[in-house]
């Protein structure tokens, strides 16, 4: 098997959003990952999202590296230019497309293998740089794509499919996505989309860093008992600080809520988030507060959920480059000072 | 003892410094003193890396004859680091000259009996003049520059008019240091025997050339092609590549305006980021470049292989130095040749522009980006140490305002909305170029996905045998397009046909010429070939066809170019010679003179002038 087209018939009836476009204008090629993966539902998850917020399919631009995970942008967004990178580098790629064209929306998609293990230092210096992002990784514990092996996210003491004990320290990525200065930090399940397609509308709207751990259990190695990262664990161990709902500038905040239930953070755009708290006084404006939450948390046991740190002010690298308006890859006819200055340059030489 | 040597505009002076004494600027505007008085000069920079004390030199060629290349040896060491002292006293010609600070007293022992030797007490001058160390220490350059200008006879005006350039605007220090020039020049004349027997005399042999490092002119390069996004990660000696992007684009990319940048720098993590957003840049429609040296290399050549099989337009600008990591950072070779040539994994060839001259660094430098876009694949300008760091004397820069940014095969929304078929990797043209779009181009068409190989001509996802040979094959017809495109190799014939031919590329360039005149002085000719680029035009294979034997002159241990011509042109290996130097000290004409002599003469050639009676 090759090359899965989805048929393109529409069924006339389908909901179109603002734009026009109907649910199947933001799908891809059919998956070819097994049945049940996680990272299918996250896929439609992204779908959802860029439905809901009537984005044009090819404003936005989809990167990975290698992997299970990786080959998902082929399997949402067939509008898009995509870009199946290299293992573990979608970061840098995704950082020069950026530099290129500020005006494209920047989804980068990876797994823990792909971000925590090779990528780890692409992973750190993309938060760290500001760049406008969405960064989500399908974090399963294992490499699924080569069959198996545990990732640099299993923790210590789950067990693999065959048996044997993980001696290593895990790494949390969402701890270090906050220490190194992503401005928007979340994790979710793949197996909760209500509170994951939210997520991603919200980290779309944001300037700056988005970074979203997503727990995609890996229904071919790592789905059993003794996994941390089986539908079942997490389903059990899921502590949810907060859901989401992200509400467009122009719509009229309606409900009422008891005081101290919302948080409302006005993002830079003009959208508003609007947390609805599960954890009374966990306040995601606060990243230190946040950072001792998690740890006394995951400490526990248990996988924290929810949107965990937002800074709505933080600027991206366009603003710490101060780069023009305008695409750098429209300014061709700009560029070269002609012959003219480059006289003044030779005699300068002499 | 030997005569001393009596030369005119045709000697070599060396610097014997340490860093960061303020030597630098000295030395240059010694250097370009003679330049002003119209003389050719040829100066390098020597700075070990792994030396305490940091020593550096600074070795001047004059050669009103215009010999450019390295010439070896020292007619006149002005030797002012201790540390140093006696290597430079060894590698002082005979007959030649030391100039050394005779504030304390040297014992005898440590002096050659064939050299003439120029104490002058520079520190005592200083501690008499100046009160503050920081002043002691700049003065004393520009004083022993002073003690110079009245030993080789150089015009103080052409200094003073230097000086006065430099400082623009800050009359005090101008009078501050034409002040110790002149303190200098008058303690030489009077105390002193000048001139001595190394002279400088007014020519015009300088004409309306210019001055500048390979590496500044490779960065105006990047300019003038329209790159606009620079990721980098620091070594030697490719940094002040970048650097010199940054400073011209304060310069010449900033919106008249608002002031804000039409460029974007990022200093990476490392070499595989780097490349990383060179290849999302130029994927994503902008023009980018790194710049790197043999090291980065490898870190990037997974990515490489990408580029190249994804079709991306990157330019790697290669300033090469010796290996490995920790080798000769700070000398210069030719080494990297084939792990450019063939970088990464899978059948994969890439494009190579091997510059001569900082004046070829600079239209090869904004000719690679043109390349890159055309041919859609990385473009790797290969310069090195000794024409990046260096200054070095070329033609002007030149421009032509007519000429446009060639952006290659790009489809774009007006293309797709006339309809125009769009697959991303057709060979609709028939010279395996195929089109691409931009991210974003069009909503309904033009969108594709970028992978590997594994794919059909029409970007979708392939693991089937014909599609990746297809796409091989493709991609070999597109190599083969990019021999026309690439700048051709420059053959230069002797004075008389010969079965003797000479390759040679990059650096070799003026140690090469000198060398020929040499020999052809002798009667030995040789016509010589000047490759300018990797694939191989057909002349360079026609060449080695219509000689006997071919020196292949290259500055690395491997012989790294004959092994691609040997690959590429199938040509046998006996007739390819090697003229190897490669022990990081830039190739003269004296050795090239030299293993080519031998080899000639072992080829049976006997030299005319020896063979008339
Ligand atoms: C340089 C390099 N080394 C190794 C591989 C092999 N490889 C492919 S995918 C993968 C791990 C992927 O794991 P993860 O990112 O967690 O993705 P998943 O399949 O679990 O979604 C590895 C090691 C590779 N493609 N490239
Ligand atoms: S191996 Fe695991 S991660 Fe890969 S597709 Fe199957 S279930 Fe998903
Ligand atoms: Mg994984």
């Amino acid at each position: 098997m090759t090359y899965l087209a989805k048929p393109t018939l529409h069924h006339p009836n389908l909901p179109t959003n603002k734009l026009g476009f109907t649910h199947r204008d933001y799908e891809g090629s059919v998956s070819t990952l097994c049945a049940g993966c996680g990272h299918d539902s996250i896929s439609a998850a992204i779908i959802q999202a860029c439905f809901e917020l009537d984005l044009p399919p090819h404003r936005v631009a989809k990167l990975s590296g290698i992997g299970c995970s990786s080959k998902t942008p082929t399997y949402f967004l067939g509008a898009s230019h995509g870009f199946n990178s290299v293992h573990g580098r979608m970061p840098s790629v995704l950082t020069g497309a950026n530099l290129a064209n500020r005006d494209l929306i920047y989804l980068g998609v990876s797994g823990d293998g792909d971000s925590a293990s090779i990528g780890l230092g692409q992973f750190a210096h993309s938060l760290r740089r500001g760049v406008n992002m969405v960064y989500i990784v399908e974090n399963n514990g294992v490499y699924g794509l080569t069959k198996g092996q545990f990732s640099a996210t299993a923790d210590k003491g789950s067990k693999s499919k065959r048996g044997i004990l993980n001696s290593d320290e895990p790494i949390d990525m969402i701890s270090m996505a906050m220490n190194l200065g992503a401005s928007f930090v979340a994790r979710s399940f793949s197996g909760d989309k209500k509170q994951l397609v939210p997520l991603i509308k919200a980290a779309i709207q944001h300037r700056g860093a988005a970074f979203i751990d997503c727990v995609s259990p890996c229904v071919a190695f790592n789905n059993h008992i003794g996994s941390t990262k089986s539908f079942d664990y997490v389903r059990e161990h899921n502590d949810a600080v907060n859901f989401l709902d992200v509400i467009s500038g122009r719509e009229p905040i309606t409900t009422d809520y008891e005081p101290g239930t919302i948080q409302s953070v006005r993002q830079h755009d003009g959208s508003t988030l609007r947390l609805h708290k599960l954890a009374a006084d966990y306040d995601a404006r606060d990243r230190i507060a946040a950072m001792n939450f998690l740890q006394e948390r995951q400490a526990a046991g248990e996988v924290v959920t929810g949107l965990l740190y937002v800074d709505p002010e933080a600027g991206d690298l366009h603003a710490y480059l101060n780069t023009v308006e305008t695409p750098l890859n429209e300014l061709d006819a700009v560029l070269v000072p002609g012959k003219a200055a480059l006289d003044k340059i030779n005699a300068g030489l002499r | 003892m030997p005569e001393s040597i009596e030369r005119t505009n045709d000697f070599v002076v060396k610097f014997a410094n340490v860093n960061g004494s303020g030597s630098a600027s000295a030395n240059r505007l010694f250097a370009r003193s003679i330049l002003r008085m119209g003389v050719p000069v040829s100066p390098r920079n020597i700075f070990p890396s792994n030396i305490q004390g940091l020593p550096t030199w600074y070795e001047v060629r004059v050669s009103e004859a215009g010999h450019l290349g390295a010439r070896g040896g020292a007619d006149l060491m002005v030797a002012m680091n201790p540390q140093t002292w006696n290597e430079d006293i060894a590698s002082i010609e005979p007959g030649g000259y030391l100039f050394y600070d005779s504030t304390k007293a040297m014992p005898t022992s440590k002096f050659r009996s064939d050299v003439t030797v120029i104490g002058m007490p520079l520190t005592e001058i200083c501690n008499a003049e100046y009160t503050e160390p920081r002043e002691r220490q700049l003065f004393k350059n520009i004083i022993y520059v002073g003690a110079l200008a009245a030993l080789l006879d150089i015009e103080l005006a052409a200094v003073e008019g230097l000086l006065g350039d430099q400082f623009k605007g800050k009359e005090k220090l101008i009078a501050a240091n034409v002040h110790a020039l002149h303190l200098g020049n008058a303690y030489a004349m009077k105390h002193l025997d000048c001139p001595i027997g190394l002279r400088i005399r007014r020519a015009d042999a300088v004409g309306d050339r210019i001055f500048l490092e390979g590496n500044n002119a490779a960065a105006l390069g990047a300019v003038y092609g329209g790159a606009t996004v620079c990721a980098w990660y620091p070594i030697t000696p490719s940094s002040s590549l970048a650097e010199a992007f940054q400073r011209h684009c304060g310069r010449y990319r900033l919106d008249p305006e608002t002031k804000k940048s039409r460029h974007a720098i990022v200093q990476a993590e490392d070499e595989l980021a780097s490349i990383g957003m060179v290849i999302g840049a130029a994927w994503n429609g902008a023009r980018a470049f790194t710049a790197t040296s043999g090291p980065g290399i490898s870190l990037m050549q997974e990515f490489i292989g990408l580029a190249y099989f994804a079709e991306i337009p990157a330019v790697v600008f290669d300033v090469q130095r010796g290996g490995p990591s920790t080798g000769m950072p700070t000398r210069t070779q030719q080494s990297d040749i084939l792990s450019c040539a063939y970088a990464s994994h899978g059948d994969t060839k890439h494009i190579l522009l091997l510059p001569e001259d900082p004046r070829e660094c600079f239209t090869m430098g904004a000719d690679a980006f043109d390349l890159a876009d055309r041919l859609q694949t990385p473009v790797f300008v290969m310069l090195d140490l000794d024409i990046g760091m260096n200054e070095r004397l070329c033609a002007p820069l030149d421009w032509d305002d007519a000429r446009r940014l060639d952006r290659g095969k790009v489809m774009t929304a007006a293309d797709l909305d006339a309809g125009k078929d769009f697959g991303r990797y057709l060979d609709v043209d028939g010279d395996g170029i195929p089109y691409r779009t931009y991210p974003g181009t069009h909503p309904k068409r033009g969108a594709f996905f970028t992978r590997g190989t594994t794919k059909d001509s029409r970007a979708r996802y392939s693991e089937e045998g014909p599609d990746y040979v297809e796409n091989m094959q493709r991609l070999l017809k597109k190599f083969e397009t990019a021999k026309e495109l690439v700048p051709h190799p420059v053959v230069r014939d002797a004075k008389q046909p010969t079965r003797f031919g000479a390759i040679f590329y990059g650096s070799t360039s003026p140690a090469m010429h000198e060398a020929v005149a040499a020999l052809e002085a002798q009667g030995l000719h040789l016509d010589t070939l000047r490759i300018r680029a990797f694939p191989f035009h057909d002349d360079i294979l026609d060449f080695v066809a219509a000689h006997d034997h071919v020196f292949v002159v290259e500055q690395n241990r491997d012989a790294q170019l004959r092994t691609l011509l040997m690959t590429e042109g199938d040509i046998a290996p006996a007739k390819l010679i090697k003229v190897l130097n490669y022990d990081g000290t830039p190739i003269t004409a004296r050795f090239i003179l030299r293993e080519i002599e031998k080899r000639m003469a072992d080829a049976n050639v006997v030299p005319l002038r020896k063979a008339v009676p």
